[in-house]
């Protein structure tokens, strides 16, 4: 039983964080249609700024996250302007292969700037570890789902209630109705990327929390696909329960069969659901009988 | 010598031919006997070099048969180039078969392995299709670093040298004719297979898979002929490396190593035969310019620990520039430069 409600928390945090990572993901592919292979690379420039402002320039923890908050707006309207635009209409190969030329050259940017040394990341949230129903959990991981709650409920808030929000949901509904009502498409792409880069702030730091500040934390950018299409592309909630589904199912395969199964696991389940549910649970079907 | 203006065509033979114009035929010539010179000219080193883009080439054709041709995207490439490579390594290190049947065996091997993968692309399409073949290049690469028994896991799998007609199969002069005859080969294969119904099917997919079948293309079947026939290529390519280096390791067929043959074919040319043989040989040979550029000026030597994130950083700006100016690639490029000089001194 404890070793159940450790995998459980341990997954769950994953999960949770993973859903993080994938809301970046989601929002990107909603309002633009564009899936994005760098999101990983989001994740470890967000970790590296962080942990640069706070260790080496010494700036308080508020005061860090708000410098990677910009940092991050600034990289995704720079991305989307100079890259993505012109790639409109494109076929979906060059799309995805720009995305992923453009994590190699973010990837190869950091490395050059702070080079390979994996870096301990500063505690932001306490270490200790608390008992729960009879299992020891660390406390960071509770932290962790905490705050992926948080930043859920505000991205959700965001979406049902501000104009731009809305205006979001309208682009990816259907890109002719909402220029006709006036929306700005071409902000609302700018505005998507910005606030991937948002997201990825808060995914970084956890993800760092985890793993330290290094190369390994793009590694979590390949996890987000079972994850979003578990979930659905398209659909927020979706990546929440499919960040869960995909922690815990990890979890519970390296704490109960081991042998390195939980890897590789996440992608036999998403070759499965892919099979079986290809638009995943929450997200749109577009029947097209070919 | 004369070009032709325009190449008028009176029967479907000559429309169907390879080679139009006398011109194409001189550059046919050139090109032979720059193979035939080439591995005189280059140091030794650079003869390894060229004989990995050689062996990349065949890899390269084969995915832009699938990806540029039949427009199914695929991130399995490392996945299938492991399973030729393996396959034949296997073959010849623990059952001893001879040199050309264990890479007989690594192509059928890979082509049936890469039709399985495939059967996602039946019902999904796009960007879809690209993460169910992400899904299977780290399902294979787990198999084939775990599965200890068979392939040794992670440890190195020794190959022994490859012998044909009792006649010992060593140094890279000796394979430099074995690669560009294999290579050669798979050109041909490949620029003959767009004449016939088949390949003519696979770019019917492409351009739009309703009107395919409408006219009569079964998209499910020759989508897995596609995955089928772009799985052989890529058989033979890793199966050559194998018996080539004498040495297989999972670490050659990572997810990276697909993305590089994806850089090959988009900076060469999607949908180009010529186009995928221009990309293996800029996307190998580049970053060993770079590294020689870096050693032999003195200037540059602080550039020399930031060296593998520098190549890193120029692979990624090769393929988002060319994707942003130039999305035909290099075979784009080089059509562009033949008509300027074939209509000079006219623009058009």
């Amino acid at each position: 039983m404890e070793t159940f409600i450790e995998l459980s928390v341990n997954g769950l945090s994953n999960g949770a964080i993973l859903a993080l990572a994938a809301l970046g993901f989601v929002l990107i592919y909603k309002a633009t249609g564009v899936i994005n292979f760098a999101q990983g690379e989001f994740l470890l420039i967000a970790g590296f700024v962080i942990w640069f402002m706070v260790v080496e320039v010494g700036l308080p923890w508020f005061a860090a996250v708000g410098v990677a908050v910009l940092v991050g707006i600034a990289l995704g309207l720079v991305i989307e302007r100079l890259i993505l635009r012109p790639m409109v209409g494109e076929p979906v190969i060059s799309v995805i292969m720009v995305t992923i030329g453009l994590s190699a050259v973010l990837a190869a940017i950091v490395q050059i700037i702070w080079g390979t040394r994996p870096r301990p990341f500063p505690d932001f949230i306490p270490a200790g570890s608390v008992e729960l129903f009879g299992a020891t959990v660390a406390e960071n991981r509770l932290w962790a789902i905490g705050i992926v709650a948080v930043a859920l409920v505000g991205f959700t808030l965001f979406y049902t209630r501000s104009r731009d929000g809305i205006a979001m949901r309208a682009v990816a509904d259907d890109q002719q109705a909402a220029l006709a009502q006036g929306i700005s498409v071409r902000r609302t792409f700018a505005l998507a990327w910005a606030l991937a880069g948002v997201s990825a702030v808060f995914g970084g730091a956890l993800v760092a929390n985890l793993v330290g500040v290094s190369g390994a934390i793009s590694s979590f950018g390949l996890l987000v696909f079972p994850v979003v299409i578990l979930g659905g592309l398209d659909s927020v909630p979706g990546a929440v329960v499919g960040g869960a589904v995909i922690g815990l199912l990890s979890s519970y395969t390296g704490g109960y069969i081991g042998g390195g199964l939980e890897t590789v696991i996440p992608y036999i389940a998403l070759l499965a659901i892919l099979l079986v549910k290809p638009y995943g649970l929450f997200g749109q079907v577009k029947i097209e009988r070919v | 010598m004369a070009t032709a203006t325009g190449v008028y065509h009176t029967s479907y033979r000559t429309d169907l031919a390879l080679r139009h114009t006398r011109a194409e035929y001189v550059r046919l010539a050139l090109a032979l006997g720059a193979v035939v010179v080439l591995p005189f000219l280059v140091s030794p080193y650079w003869l390894t070099i060229v004989n990995q883009i050689g062996i990349a080439a065949i890899g390269a054709i084969g995915l832009n048969i699938l990806v540029g041709f039949t427009g199914q995207i695929s991130l399995g490439q490392g996945g299938f180039l492991a399973v030729g490579a393996y396959t034949s390594g296997l073959l010849a290190a623990r059952a001893g078969f001879p040199f050309p049947v264990d890479v007989a065996c690594a192509v059928l091997a890979t082509a049936v392995m890469g039709t399985l993968f495939g059967l996602p692309a039946l019902r999904l399409k796009g960007l879809y299709l690209a993460i169910a073949t992400l899904a299977s290049q780290q399902i294979i690469l787990w198999v084939v670093t775990h599965w200890d028994v068979v392939t040794g896991g992670t440890s190195a799998l020794v190959v022994p040298p490859a012998t044909l007609f009792g006649w010992q199969l060593s140094g890279d002069m000796t394979w430099y004719w074995v690669i560009a005859l294999c290579a050669g080969v798979a050109t041909l294969a490949a620029t003959n297979l767009m004449r016939t119904g088949l390949g003519r099917a696979f770019v019917a997919i492409r351009d739009h898979d309703v009107a395919a079948e409408v006219i009569g293309v079964d998209p499910f079947r020759f989508k897995l002929l596609a995955f089928f026939i772009s799985s052989a290529f890529v058989g033979l390519a890793g199966a050559l490396t194998a018996r080539y280096n004498l040495i297989v390791t999972w670490e050659r067929f990572t997810l990276d190593v697909s993305i590089l043959y994806l850089a090959m074919i988009i900076v060469g040319g999607l949908g180009s035969v010529s186009g995928a043989i221009y990309g293996a040989a800029f996307m190998i040979a580049v970053p060993v310019w770079i590294e020689e550029l870096a050693n032999n000026l003195s200037s540059l030597a602080f550039l020399q620990e930031d060296m593998p994130a520098i190549q890193q950083l120029i692979f990624g700006l090769t393929i988002v520039l060319f994707l942003v100016f130039e999305p035909r690639g290099l075979a784009r490029i080089w059509q562009r430069m033949k008509d300027y000089f074939r209509l000079w001194p006219f623009r058009y």
